[in-house]
């Protein structure tokens, strides 16, 4: 019961506030879907401590919802340690994102509708995690990327809002088309949808092949690649991650909650939950490192030269999604999910942060315009630094105990792309620092860029929207060190239960503790040279950037237009899809099939009926008419007269 | 069971309000009010007594049910009446959808209000009497004559270029016609017998079933639409009135794939197996063809007419792949199909009515006059692109499962449509409806009044209940579906046995 609730209460809040919100107002929406989310929030901790410290998961079934021969798929809700993990991941960040939108918004004057959008996102993203089967989990999968899809697209006046809001959609769409996929594929080969079942069956069909796309070609690694196409959609990960910072067109709250902190993720949890079959799958979990290390590496990159506030952070997420990646391509589950855990509250504070940034400078999110702010948004810039700590891995903060860890598992895995994953890990730490201090000495130190009229307006965020940082800062503090040893310590196995899945051979968990120290050393070294190259760059020689941007102008556009990866899927995709359409419109459709079939013929009747109809009515349609009634005749002879 | 004929009641119900509409006289505004309430009154009847046909249908059994058979005409033909879970719910389908088609026309139709109604109660008639008839003549006649009321009221109450629409339609399914007649006639030489269920069970020479399936095929293909002969489709839906196209894509369209269930599986299995491939490949090439094409249209009904040329691909290929998923995610799609795409139509009425074009170009930014008329527009948008939890995706998603377990490749390719539709959906959208309010002529445009609203209530619900629950949908199809598959297993190894004695 309590899970049910934990799980329809927001699609309840987000129903009233949706069809509602005239008839109790914007204060009344207000409350209600925060209300709701704020009482899951509070549910799923008690879930968290049932599930796993009690170690009593459970199951739920609601009610069936598509079968049809073999193919049989209910409404259920499965509760298991990775599951309350979420759920406490998801319902924490959402409700208190509800609570800083309250102030966020409180300039907008379609309040019920943003809250009632964000309630559905909730619950969207609930019905993904506690599915118990393919089809759920794909019902909430695009269930999200409708909220997202709304959320970008709620300054629905913008042009770019707009053109993002789509992108989203259909890269997504890109994604969700390999994962319907492999959807198909596990129906074909386990005859069944549900989890327990095809996780119980995977082991058998290890090694085994089947024809694909008249290949033949290994079951589970293509199932799992399948899948994955999916994940990297959701999670915006290289090739398909362009959607990512576009979305940063939506209000800030949105930025946070479903753009850093859930929905995003949903793809590592996906991969996650499907342990016990990519675990038979070494070749695709190979792809997943190799895809998550370069995605860490590559947004990072990217993350260096952006001058967008929010778009810094969004690189910095892309990166951080990647870390999950390899941590799950090298056998490290727990490592991933934990860091999804920690990462959801200090990317959530990241951004919140940004939003009470952007709240006190005018709506500017140029840090170009900014400059100088710390003395007037003390408390701002202290939940800045305390994100930018715990995101930088710097020791006692969230960070510092689930990004190391990656990095360890990385490194432990011994495999090529375990080291391929090591060393691209590292140097994105190296660029993570950087981009992370160089966003904070942009916008709170230095000399004011804004103008005069900006300053003077400058305020710090009302109690409101603070109260929700300190609730994330805590987080992003105490997450890493409370967390640890339950999640990936000695422990692990006990408090996941049966959720996640190891192959008797895979000791990753055991082995990760044993690195040299070197290994341990290497990412705390390449944090404080981030840190200190960006302290050089952007406070004590300030024309280094600009003469560094001039030197390497070709490196610095690659950068900055983010390694071309949007004007290159234009050029290969949207135009020639847009241009192939018009030919075979005019010309397919116009010149060969209408100009052969029926404009020829219809040519010829319309002369032959204008020139009878001179003689009688004048509507073509007459004599349609009379031709229909005179085959109708012609054929009623014929039958009757054959049929005796 | 019922004790009294209740497919005949509803399939010529609609015939007692044309009649009540001709006995009413008056000068020409008060005859058009009457006319417009009869009908409405009319379908809204037709309508409940026809739930009585699903209330009291046997989902257990695959037998069709409510029988009717009376001695007709002499001869070997008989009128010939019955439903089964095939055809059941269409009827469901057209008896719905005709008063909220009327009510769509209410102020839309000005000219002629009398014979437009008169055209459209004839329709409901021809149109229920083909999902009934269980005798292959009467199946011919209302298949047929359907046409002849739609041909008017396109050719009627059209658009500009409503001559040629009407003709270009007229002449696609004259051609196919005429085949499915000489395929007929040649049945009946050789089974000496017009009658479905009794054709059901006879064994055609599989080479015969080749021809036959090939003639039927035509008449189908073209009403489907499938590709290459979908041209006339777009034409009449644009030339249409709102109502019309309403009808032509949610009933009109599906007598099609209707046909290829009730005579080219179960009568021509070896046929329907020979060409399946034939089927696929059209169908993919539809999908992906039509999707391109409807990316880039610049008329709003344009593009929900290619729209739906790429749906009725993903039915097309769901019915030939032979597996209980294809077959019942067709069916359900095909449900589907009729109320998203009708609603969209009727979206596209909406302001229509308002502005007098269909044109996108001269539209955007109407959320901020229109919200409620966003958000309906919303849920059909979401619907026609298979968002799960809408009924658009419990049948794409059935048939893509059943597809693939035939062919990875046909299953990869009708996917890729999944992409383009939410790309041309989801533009369409925005450039009606998002966007700055900035043409003259929008800015006092008025949101759905309380007629629409009641138009498209039901609608939503519908929507919306198949995707969440679709059970009672499916249960409905379940043992008729899982016969046909029987029999036409069976009757393929029946065929193998004789192809390989012969060889």
């Amino acid at each position: 019961m309590m899970y049910v609730l934990i799980v329809f209460l927001p699609l309840l809040a987000a129903l009233i506030a949706g069809l509602f919100g005239r008839a109790i107002g914007d204060r009344g929406s207000q409350l209600v879907t925060s209300g709701a989310v704020g009482i899951g929030a509070i549910l799923s901790w008690v879930a968290l401590y049932e599930v796993c410290f009690q170690h009593h998961p459970a199951m739920v079934d609601i009610f069936t919802w598509i079968n049809s021969g073999d193919f049989d798929v209910s409404w259920s809700l499965r509760i298991d340690s990775l599951t309350a993990v979420m759920l406490v991941v998801v319902n924490t960040v959402s409700a208190v994102v509800h609570v800083y939108s309250i102030g966020y918004m409180s300039h907008d004057p379609h309040k019920s509708r943003f809250m009632s959008y964000l309630s559905l996102f909730t619950f969207a993203m609930l019905m993904l995690i506690t599915s118990n089967n393919f089809v759920q989990l794909y019902f909430g999968w695009e269930g999200v990327g409708l909220a997202s899809y709304l959320l970008i697209g709620f300054w629905f006046k913008k042009p770019s809002a707009n053109a993002a809001a789509i992108k989203a959609f259909v890269v997504n769409r890109v994604g969700d088309f390999g994962f319907a996929l492999g959807i198909m594929a596990i129906f074909l080969v386990f005859d069944s949808v549900s989890f327990t079942d095809v996780f119980a069956a995977a082991p058998d069909q290890a090694g085994k092949t089947f024809e694909f796309l008249g290949y033949h070609v290994d079951i589970l690694t293509t199932i799992c690649l399948l899948l994955f196409v999916g994940a990297m959609g959701k999670s915006a990960q290289i090739g398909l991650h362009t959607w990512l910072p576009d979305a940063m067109e939506g209000p800030t709250p949105v930025s946070a909650l479903i753009h850093a902190a859930t929905m995003v993720t949903a793809g590592v949890f996906m991969v996650a939950r499907c342990s016990p079959i990519f675990e038979y799958a070494p070749d695709a979990l190979a792809f997943v490192t190799v895809i998550g290390a370069s995605t860490a590496f590559f947004a990072a990159t990217v993350g260096l030269v952006q001058n967008d506030i929010k778009r810094v952070i969004a690189y910095s997420t892309c990166s951080q999604l990647g870390y999950m990646f390899f941590a799950i391509g090298v056998g490290a589950y727990p490592v991933a999910i934990f860091h999804l855990f920690t990462h959801a509250f200090f990317k959530a504070l990241l951004f919140l942060g940004s939003g009470s940034v952007i709240h006190a400078v005018s709506d500017e999110q140029d840090m170009r315009k900014m400059g100088g702010l710390w003395r007037h948004i003390k408390i701002t810039y202290v939940m800045m630094w305390i994100g930018s700590l715990a995101l930088a891995g710097v020791p006692l903060f969230a960070g510092y105990y689930s990004k190391d860890a990656i990095i360890e598992a990385a490194f432990s895995a011994g495999s090529q792309v375990g080291e391929y994953a090591f060393w691209m890990g590292v140097a994105a730490a190296v660029l993570t620092a950087f981009y992370s201090w160089r966003l904070i000495f942009m916008t709170f130190h230095g000399k004011p860029r804004a103008s005069k009229e900006v300053m003077s307006h400058i305020h710090e965020s009302p109690n409101v929207m603070l109260i929700p940082l300190y609730i994330l800062a805590a987080g992003a503090v105490f997450a890493g060190m409370v967390f640890a040893k339950y999640m990936i310590g000695h422990g692990y196995e006990e408090f996941w239960g049966e959720a996640l899945f190891f192959k008797p051979e895979n000791h990753i968990m055991h082995e990760m503790h044993d690195v040299p120290l070197w290994v341990i050393v290497t990412p705390l070294i390449a944090t404080a040279l981030g840190i200190l190259v960006a302290f050089n760059m952007y406070i004590r020689r300030t024309d280094i950037p600009v003469q560094l941007a001039k030197t390497h102008s070709a490196l610095y556009q690659f950068l900055l237009n983010k390694w071309y990866f949007d004007e290159l899927y234009d050029f290969i995709f949207v135009q020639p899809a847009k241009a192939i359409g018009r030919f075979l419109w005019t010309f397919g459709d116009g010149k060969v099939i209408d100009g052969l079939g029926p404009n020829g013929i219809s040519g010829r009747v319309l002369v032959l009926a204008r020139r009878a109809s001179q003689l009688q009515s004048g509507y073509v349609y007459h004599y349609a008419f009379a031709m229909l009634i005179g085959v109708a005749a012609f054929v009623s002879y014929f039958f009757f007269a054959g049929g005796h | 069971m019922l004790d009294w004929p209740i497919l005949s009641t509803v399939t010529f119900l609609p015939l007692v309000g044309v009649l009540l509409i001709l006995l009413t006289s008056g000068n020409e505004q008060s005859a058009a009010r009457n006319a417009r309430w009869v009908a409405l009154w009319t379908t809204l009847f037709t309508f409940f007594v026809s739930l009585f046909i699903w209330l009291n249908f046997d989902n257990g059994t695959a037998d069709f049910q409510f029988v009717e058979k009376t001695s007709w005409l002499g001869g070997g033909v008989n009128y010939h009446m019955g439903v089964d879970g095939i055809s059941m719910l269409f009827i469901i389908l057209t008896t719905l959808l005709m008063p909220l088609c009327i009510l769509a026309s209410w102020n839309a139709i000005t000219v002629r209000v009398r014979e437009y109604m008169i055209a459209f109660l004839i329709m409901e008639t021809l149109m229920i009497g083909v999902f009934c008839a269980l005798d292959m003549i009467l199946f011919y006649l209302f298949f047929e004559a359907g046409l002849i009321p739609m041909f008017l009221i396109i050719g009627i109450w059209g658009g500009a270029q409503r001559v040629y629409a009407s003709f270009k339609f007229f002449l696609y399914t004259l051609i196919g016609s005429v085949l499915m007649l000489v395929a007929m006639i040649t049945m009946y030489y050789v089974a000496g017998t017009t009658d479905i269920p009794t054709l059901m069970a006879f064994h055609f020479d599989p080479d015969l079933q080749l021809w036959l399936w090939l003639a039927f095929f035509a008449s189908f293909a073209v009403k489907v639409p499938m590709w290459p002969v979908h041209t006339w489709l777009p034409d009449a839906h644009v030339q249409a009135p709102t109502a019309g196209s309403v009808i032509l894509a949610g009933v009109l369209l599906k007598m099609g794939g209707y046909g290829f269930l009730r005579f080219s599986i179960p009568m021509f299995p070896h046929g329907s197996d020979y060409f399946a491939p034939l089927v696929f490949a059209l169908s993919v090439v539809a999908i992906i063809y039509t999707s391109l094409v409807a990316l880039v249209q610049k008329d709003m009904k344009k593009l929900i007419a290619y729209s739906s040329v790429a749906h009725m691909g993903f039915i097309t290929i769901g019915i030939f792949t032979f597996t209980t998923q294809g077959l019942e995610g067709g069916i359900l799609q095909m449900l589907s199909h009729g109320i998203v795409s009708g609603a969209l139509f009727l979206c596209v009425g909406v302001v229509y009515d308002r502005m007098h074009t269909r044109e996108i170009a001269r539209y955007g930014g109407l959320v901020h006059r229109m919200p409620r008329y966003a958000v309906i527009f919303m849920v059909f948008t979401m619907a026609t692109i298979g968002l799960p939890g809408t009924s658009g995706f419990v049948g794409e998603f059935l048939i893509l499962i059943g597809t693939y377990q035939v062919s990875s490749l046909v299953a990869f390719l009708a996917t890729t449509g999944v992409i383009l539709g939410a790309a041309y959906s989801l533009w369409l959208y925005r450039r009606v409806v998002f966007g700055e309010l900035v043409k003259e002529d929008l800015k006092d445009i008025m949101d759905v009044n309380k007629r629409e609203i009641i138009i498209f209530a039901p609608l939503i619900v519908i929507a919306l209940w198949m995707g969440i629950y679709p059970t009672p949908f499916l249960n409905v199809m379940h043992a008729s579906v899982d016969n046909l598959l029987d029999h036409h297993q069976t009757a393929m190894q029946a065929i193998q046995t004789i192809l390989n004695a012969a060889n």
